[in-house]
C-alpha cells in the first residue's frame, strides 16, 4: 500500500495542461513552409518517395508526404519544416502547403456538417479501423488515450464496438483483405457517423500508392469529415484535429 | 558439398549457391542440417526462375556464427514430399510455398492458406472462406474474434474451440494487413522508396527493420558500413527495444486491470519515444535510419539528453517493476499462464525474446553478431518456464541490459560525419542474406539481383512469422479470460507477418 503511494507521488502530474498550445519536444517535423527561392525543382519532385511535390507553384501534398524530410535536407533554402503539429482538414485539398505561403491548416467551416456540433461537440466515441496500418498510427492513437495526452478529458474516446460508436477512424492504405470488414463496421455504425483518415498510407495510400494488394474503393462512396497528415499521425495533431471538428461553429 | 556457407550480410554470388535435386535438398536440411539443436531454418522461400520454382533455405547456424544456403529447383504445381512431416518448423515456409506457387506437399498436415497474397496462385481462394478446423460436438463452442479487434490494434481473425471456459484450441487467421509490401520492392525503383517501404514493414520496429534493409543493401552495393553508423544503429535497435519493451509492460497491466503499473509503464514509454523525436524528428524513429548514410548524426549533446531522459526513467521504473513483479494479486495472473515449454518451442522453431522465455538460446546479437554487439559482450537472457510471467520478466531484464549497453556505448561516441549517400548500384547476380535481432526478435531479410543488378526477389521474414503458433498453442487449457494477456506477453506483428 505505502509503496503503491509513494509511486503515485512520484507519477505526479503527468497530462499535459494544454494540449492545443504544447511545443513538441526536439526536432518535430510537422508542417512545412516552402520559400520562393528559385531551385531546380525536377530534382526537388524527383527526390520524393510518394510523388508529394508538385512544380507550378512548388507544393507539398501533405496527405502523401511521409514526413521524411528528404526534400529539406537537398533544398533547405526551399523547404523547412516547423513544429506546428496541426495538420488536419475537411478538404482533401486542404492539405496542400504551396510556395510563398505561412499559414495554419484549417477547416473549411462551410462544409462541416451542422449535426457534429450538436451532437458530438461534447462527446465522441470512435471506432477505429486499421485496414493494414503498420501499426505505427495505431500506437499513436492508443497514445492519445494514455496519461500524458489523455484526450478522454475532452470527451473523445474509443470503443470497442462500431455499435456504440458515432464514427471511425481509419488507418493504413486498405488492403483488399480489409475493404469487406471496414464496409461491415461502417455500416454497423449507427446515424450519424463520421469518418476520420488518420495518416499518410489512409488519405493517399502513402508509399503503397499503386500496389495491387490495396482496394480503396471504400473512399469513393462516402464523404470524409477529416483528413489528419502524419507518418505517424502525432497524438496532438490527432486531438487538435478532432477537437477542431467536433468544436468548430459557423 | 550441398550447401554453401556464408556469414550473416556478406555478399555472395548468387549462381554459387549450390543448385541440388530435391531429394538430395530435402536430405541435406532435414537429415542433416537440422539434426543439429545449434541450427534452425532462418528463412526458406521461393521465386520464379525460367518457368520454374527456385527455392532458398537457409539455415542458421548459431553455435559456429554461419548461415548455410542450398537451393533446388522445382516444376510449379507438383508434388512434393514435405519437410514439415519431419520437421515442424517448417510449417509455414512451406504453407508460404504453396499458397504463392502452388507446390503441392503429399504428407504436410497442415496445408492451408498463410495470407491470401493479391498474387496467390490460386486466386479463387477468398480470406473470408478459411478452412478452420472444427470439431463437431455438442459440448464444444466456438468463439470468433475479429478481424477488427476491441482495441486499437491491427486486425486478425482468432477461432476458438473452447470446453465451457477453457480453450481446447486456437487457430490465427491472418493476412488482412497484406500489401504487396514484396513486390513493392521490386517496384519501386528509388533507394529512398525502398528505405520507406522497410520503415513500413511493421511501424513498432522502425529501426529493426530499417537497419536490416540498409545493411543488406550496403553489403549488396558493396558499401562498408562505417562505424559511425554502426554505432548509431546498434544504439538505436537498443532504445527502440527499451521504448516497445516499457509499452509492453503497461500493455500486459492493462490487460490485469492493474490500473498503477498501466499507467505509470505507459507514461514512461512517452519521454523514451520521445527522445527519437528529439534525435530524428520522429516518435517511432522513421527517417532515422538511411542506407550508406544519415540525415541525424549522433552528437555529444544527443548523449547529454540521453541521461537526462534515463536519469529520470531509471528510478521510477524499478520502483514500479519491484512492486509488480512482488504483487501477489499480478503474480497470479502472470505465472503458469501461456505455457511455452521448451520442448515445444525448439519443435515449431520459435525465434526472438518468446524462444528465451522458453529456455531457447536464440540470439542474433549473440549468434550472428554483427556491428558492436562482440565489442559490448551480448548475454542473451533467457528463462526457462516460457509463461507469461517469463515473458513479462525477461522484458524488465532486457530494459536494464539495454540501458547498460547504451551507457558503455555512450563512452565512446565516434566523430559524427555526415555522410552523402555515395552509393554504387547493386551488384549484378548477387545474394545477401541479413539478420538482425529486434526487440521481438530475429528479423530477415533476403535479396537477389539479376544481371543487371535490378532486385528479382525481395523476401521478409519478421520475428512473427515463426512465433504465431506459439501463441495459439501457449492458450491451450488456458482459460479464455486470460487469452488478452497471452497474446499481449507475445505481442506478435500482423502486419509484419502480412507483408
Amino acid at each position: 500500500m505505502l509503496n503503491s503511494l509513494k509511486i503515485v507521488y512520484h507519477q505526479g502530474k503527468q497530462y499535459i495542461p494544454d494540449v492545443t498550445t504544447v511545443e513538441v519536444p526536439g526536432i518535430f517535423r510537422g508542417r512545412p513552409i516552402i520559400s520562393n527561392v528559385k531551385v531546380d525543382t525536377e530534382k526537388l519532385i524527383e527526390i520524393c518517395p510518394t510523388h508529394a511535390i508538385n512544380a507550378e507553384p512548388v507544393s507539398i501534398d501533405l496527405g502523401k508526404c511521409t514526413f521524411c524530410g528528404e526534400c529539406a535536407f537537398a533544398f533547405p533554402d526551399k523547404i523547412r519544416f516547423t513544429k506546428d503539429y496541426k495538420l488536419s482538414t475537411n478538404e482533401r485539398k486542404g492539405l496542400i502547403v504551396s510556395e510563398g505561403e505561412d499559414k495554419p491548416i484549417d477547416l473549411n467551416p462551410d462544409i462541416v456538417r451542422k449535426e457534429i456540433y450538436r451532437l458530438f461537440g461534447g462527446s465522441l466515441k470512435l471506432r477505429q479501423v486499421s485496414a493494414a496500418g503498420d501499426n505505427s498510427c495505431e500506437w499513436e492513437l492508443n497514445a492519445a488515450g494514455n496519461v500524458n495526452f489523455d484526450m478522454g478529458r475532452f470527451g473523445i474516446e474509443f470503443v470497442a464496438s462500431p455499435r456504440h460508436a458515432d464514427g471511425i477512424v481509419i488507418t493504413g492504405p486498405i488492403s483488399e483483405n480489409m475493404a469487406e470488414p471496414l464496409q461491415i463496421c461502417y455500416d454497423a455504425t449507427p446515424d450519424p457517423k463520421i469518418i476520420i483518415l488518420a495518416g499518410t498510407d489512409a488519405i493517399s495510400g502513402g508509399i503503397f500508392e499503386g500496389s495491387s494488394a490495396l482496394d480503396r474503393s471504400f473512399l469513393n462512396k462516402y464523404k470524409i469529415d477529416l483528413f489528419i497528415a502524419g507518418n505517424p499521425v502525432h497524438p496532438l495533431s490527432f486531438i487538435n484535429g478532432v477537437l477542431h471538428l467536433i468544436r468548430k461553429t459557423k | 558439398m550441398n550447401y554453401t556457407v556464408v556469414k550473416n550480410n556478406q555478399r555472395i554470388s548468387v549462381n554459387s549457391i549450390p543448385v541440388v535435386k530435391y531429394e538430395d535438398f530435402m536430405d541435406t536440411i532435414v537429415s542433416g542440417l537440422m539434426q543439429d539443436k545449434n541450427n534452425h531454418c532462418a528463412n526458406y522461400f521461393g521465386y520464379h526462375y525460367e518457368s520454374k520454382i527456385k527455392l532458398v533455405c537457409c539455415i542458421a547456424d548459431d553455435a559456429n556464427h554461419c548461415i548455410y544456403i542450398l537451393s533446388s529447383v522445382v516444376d510449379q504445381n507438383i508434388i512434393l514430399p514435405s519437410f514439415t512431416a519431419h520437421n515442424l518448423s517448417f510449417e509455414k515456409f512451406e504453407r508460404e510455398i504453396h499458397e504463392n506457387f502452388g507446390v503441392d506437399y503429399s504428407d504436410h498436415p497442415w496445408l492451408k492458406p498463410v495470407r491470401y497474397p493479391f498474387n496467390a496462385n490460386d486466386k479463387s481462394k477468398t480470406i473470408a472462406n478459411y478452412p478452420f478446423y472444427q470439431i463437431e460436438s455438442e459440448e464444444l463452442h466456438e468463439v470468433g474474434v475479429g478481424p477488427i479487434h476491441a482495441g486499437v490494434i491491427e486486425p486478425g481473425h482468432f477461432r476458438f474451440i473452447c470446453n465451457g471456459e477453457q480453450i481446447l484450441h486456437l487457430e490465427i487467421q491472418l493476412g488482412y494487413q497484406h500489401r504487396g509490401i514484396e513486390q513493392l520492392f521490386l517496384e519501386k525503383k528509388s533507394l529512398l522508396q525502398k528505405t520507406t517501404l522497410a520503415e513500413n514493414i511493421a511501424g513498432d520496429t522502425v529501426i529493426g527493420h530499417t537497419s536490416t534493409f540498409a545493411k543488406l543493401w550496403e553489403n549488396l552495393c558493396g558499401y562498408t558500413t562505417t562505424p559511425e553508423l554502426e554505432f548509431a544503429r546498434t544504439l538505436a535497435l537498443e532504445h527502440e527495444r527499451i521504448a516497445i519493451h516499457t509499452g509492453d509492460l503497461s500493455a500486459i497491466c492493462t490487460d490485469i486491470a492493474y490500473q498503477l503499473g498501466s499507467s505509470v509503464f505507459g507514461r514512461l514509454r512517452t519521454p523514451v519515444i520521445n527522445y527519437f523525436q528529439q534525435w530524428g524528428g520522429n516518435r517511432l524513429a522513421k527517417g532515422l535510419i538511411r542506407p550508406g548514410k544519415t540525415n541525424f548524426p549522433f552528437t555529444k549533446e544527443l548523449a547529454n539528453k540521453w541521461y537526462d531522459v534515463f536519469n529520470a526513467y531509471e528510478p521510477d521504473f524499478t520502483e514500479m517493476v519491484k512492486e509488480l513483479f512482488d504483487l501477489p494479486s499480478a503474480l497470479a495472473r502472470l505465472e503458469k499462464t501461456g505455457v511455452v515449454s521448451t520442448e515445444v518451442a525448439e519443435s515449431i522453431g520459435i525465434v526472438g525474446m518468446a524462444a528465451r522465455a522458453s529456455g531457447v538460446n536464440r540470439d542474433i546479437r549473440l549468434s550472428h553478431a554483427d556491428g558492436l554487439y562482440e565489442k559490448l559482450n551480448h548475454k542473451p537472457i533467457v528463462k526457462l518456464h516460457g509463461d507469461v510471467f517469463s515473458r513479462a520478466l525477461i522484458r524488465k531484464e532486457e530494459i536494464f541490459q539495454s540501458i547498460e549497453y547504451i551507457k558503455q556505448l555512450l563512452k565512446d561516441i565516434p566523430e559524427n560525419l555526415k555522410y552523402e549517400t555515395n552509393l554504387n548500384t547493386p551488384e549484378p547476380g548477387s545474394f545477401v542474406i541479413s539478420l538482425t535481432e529486434g526487440w521481438r526478435g530475429e528479423i530477415c531479410h533476403c535479396a537477389i539481383t539479376d544481371y543487371k543488378g535490378e532486385l528479382i526477389m525481395y523476401k521478409i521474414k519478421d520475428t512473427s512469422f515463426h512465433n504465431w503458433l506459439a501463441l495459439a498453442l501457449s492458450v491451450r487449457n488456458n482459460e479464455i479470460s486470460d487469452f488478452p494477456i497471452c497474446n499481449k506477453s507475445f505481442n506478435l506483428s500482423y502486419c509484419g507477418h502480412d507483408l
